[in-house]
């Protein structure tokens, strides 16, 4: 299982939570937007990548996850 | 990026921390199609000149009201075609056309009749019907160019799917849809009654953009001839006058009843389309190409074209040319031969862009040796997206044009994702800064930040076309910017502009 992060455009309102409370793998852009270091996220990060996206104003960090289906 | 999600057994899920709370927040946007059955006589597009609707057919064009979707009476039709079983897909009766006009050959036959007379009937589709587009190695020509029969496929046998037949030709220098609508409106027609035969689709929703007049009226009488000979329903729709509506997920959007603008994928179209259902969004032309298929087969398709980019295109040709219009060239053509079968004047060639303002310039060296078809054009960093090609004219400053450009795509910004409408008036400031010569050394470096910032980072692909564009513009006109840089504006960049920039109108 493997997670990154994404940006739903629309909602984002660069209210810069991400950026500053997940410095490790998001920066800002020029306007205040967020620049994601799409990579997966290793697992010891995964919590400060949750609690980023849990603290979005407008819910607009996604955390992608992807898993196999096969078992 | 969806397309690899879906293969290899990856199960893609996106969760926010508040789960039910995202997803409701998402579902909204996807709102129920909400149909009324409004009929705004007033616009001049709403009611076709050139076409008399008969009295029973009520109004076969008609835009979604303010209050929702139009529900059109309309023409419940048909197959025109034989019965089913009769010999799988291919007919047997009608010679295949030969040459390279396939679509365009025929012109002068859109009435239903003659249009029957040329093709022969429109066979039924079916699901082996995919396989045999899969053969024909067809992609979208609408301007991504994604294999068709993966498309087909992506919405085969999902439950209740719908059939957009995207005839929304926002790209202000194409006008082969438009073209192709009015000519061959019949193959258009097939097509989308075949390709929702071969989803399990019984509902077809055609739109093209307002203010089109005459494809409006072909395709209203079209409808008319048909009336009762496809079994499906069939609807026309006018979309609003914005560059962004042709995307899928604004079209979507739109016919959902909201603005005309992108909407976050996933889910897709195939996905979630109209009134949520799995919905199928094919360009016109790539229709067309269907019905022919359908016809004669895909190795009739594959005798023309490149082994990578088989069968013909449709080509826009304008700029410095004598007799600009629209061609139809087998895929793998010279550049230079559309070219002066559209009248380039004689010497070397001039920069082109190619596939519009959502494609590149093409320095004319590579102008010279670049063949029509996708491979020779990925090549040299192009892609014939949707059969744009406009040759710069003589004494054109290609620096100038491509910053007005530049202004455009900033104010057709949706205005929905911050990079899109924070980074694009920006990037057009500074390429004006680099025509005007002031401060030019600022403005290329500022151009080189924000390029790639604006890249990949939006709900659709509008910054990202933006930004080639503007990057294959500062590359083919390289030696432009330094003699501004040097100079100031040239005297051809204070001459009336000769790139259309269409304001657009309204998101509803």
């Amino acid at each position: 299982m493997t997670m990154h992060l994404a940006v739903d455009w629309i909602n984002c309102e660069a209210h810069g939570m991400c950026y500053a409370l997940f410095p490790e793998r998001i920066s800002a852009d020029d306007w205040g937007y967020p620049i994601i270091d799409d990579r997966p996220i290793p697992r010891p990060l995964e919590p400060l990548a949750r609690r980023a996206a849990e603290a979005c104003p407008t819910m607009a960090l996604l955390m992608i996850i992807e898993r196999s289906t096969r078992a | 990026m969806t397309d690899s999600m879906q293969h290899a057994g990856l199960l893609t899920l996106i969760s926010n921390p508040a789960l039910t709370l995202g997803w409701v927040g998402l579902g909204r946007r996807y709102r129920t199609v909400r149909w009324c059955t409004r009929f705004d006589a007033a616009r001049p597009w709403a009611r076709p000149r050139s076409a008399t609707p008969s009295p029973k057919l009520g109004p076969v064009l008609g835009s979604r009201g303010e209050s929702g979707l139009a529900r059109l009476a309309l023409p419940v039709v048909r197959p025109v075609g034989r019965p089913k079983g009769a010999d799988g897909w291919r007919s047997g009766s009608v010679q295949p056309p030969e040459g390279v006009a396939r679509l365009l050959g025929g012109m002068g036959a859109s009435g239903l009749s003659s249009h029957i007379e040329r093709y022969g009937m429109r066979p039924n589709g079916s699901r082996a019907f995919i396989s045999e587009v899969g053969r024909s190695g067809l992609r979208g020509r609408g301007g991504a160019a994604f294999p068709t029969a993966r498309k087909l496929g992506s919405v085969a046998g999902r439950r209740q799917p719908v059939v957009v037949a995207n005839g929304t030709e926002g790209e202000p220098l194409s006008g082969k849809d438009k073209t192709l609508l009015t000519s061959v409106p019949h193959l258009v027609l097939d097509g989308a009654a075949l390709v929702a035969e071969t989803v399990g689709a019984t509902e077809i929703i055609v739109c093209i953009e307002r203010g089109a007049g005459r494809p409006a009226a072909a395709l209203a009488e079209a409808l008319a001839q048909r009336r009762g000979a496809d079994n499906l329903d069939v609807r026309l729709l006018a979309t609003p006058n914005r560059f962004v509506v042709g995307e899928e997920t604004a079209l979507i959007h739109w016919l959902n009843g909201g603005d005309a603008k992108p909407t976050l994928v996933p889910p897709r179209p195939f996905e979630r389309g109209v009134g949520g259902r799995p919905t199928l969004v094919q360009n016109v032309e790539t229709l067309a190409h269907l019905a022919l298929i359908a016809r004669f087969g895909a190795s009739w398709f594959r005798r023309l074209g490149t082994a990578g980019d088989p069968g013909t295109r449709l080509l826009s040709v304008s700029g410095g040319v004598s007799h600009p219009g629209i061609l139809e060239v087998a895929s793998g053509s010279a550049m230079r031969e559309a070219l002066d079968a559209a009248g380039r004047p004689p010497g070397p060639p001039p920069a082109v862009l190619v596939g519009g303002y959502f494609g590149t310039w093409l320095a004319p060296e590579h102008v010279a040796v670049v063949d029509l078809d996708r491979d020779s054009m990925l090549a040299v960093g192009a892609s014939p997206g949707c059969g744009v090609l406009w040759a710069l004219p003589d004494g054109v400053c290609g620096l100038a044009e491509s910053a007005r450009v530049a202004r455009w795509y900033a104010d057709q910004s949706a205005g929905q994702c911050g990079p899109c409408f924070n980074g694009l008036p920006n990037i057009a400031d500074a390429f004006m800064a680099l025509v005007n010569g002031s401060r030019p050394a600022e403005a290329a470096a500022a151009l080189r930040r924000w390029l790639p910032m604006v890249t990949g980072r939006g709900a659709c692909r509008h910054p990202d076309g933006a930004a080639r564009f503007i990057a294959s513009a500062l590359r083919v006109f390289e030696d432009e910017v330094d003699l501004h840089a040097r100079q100031g504006p040239c005297e051809a960049s204070r001459r009336p502009p000769r790139l259309p920039t269409p304001a657009g109108g309204g998101w509803r």
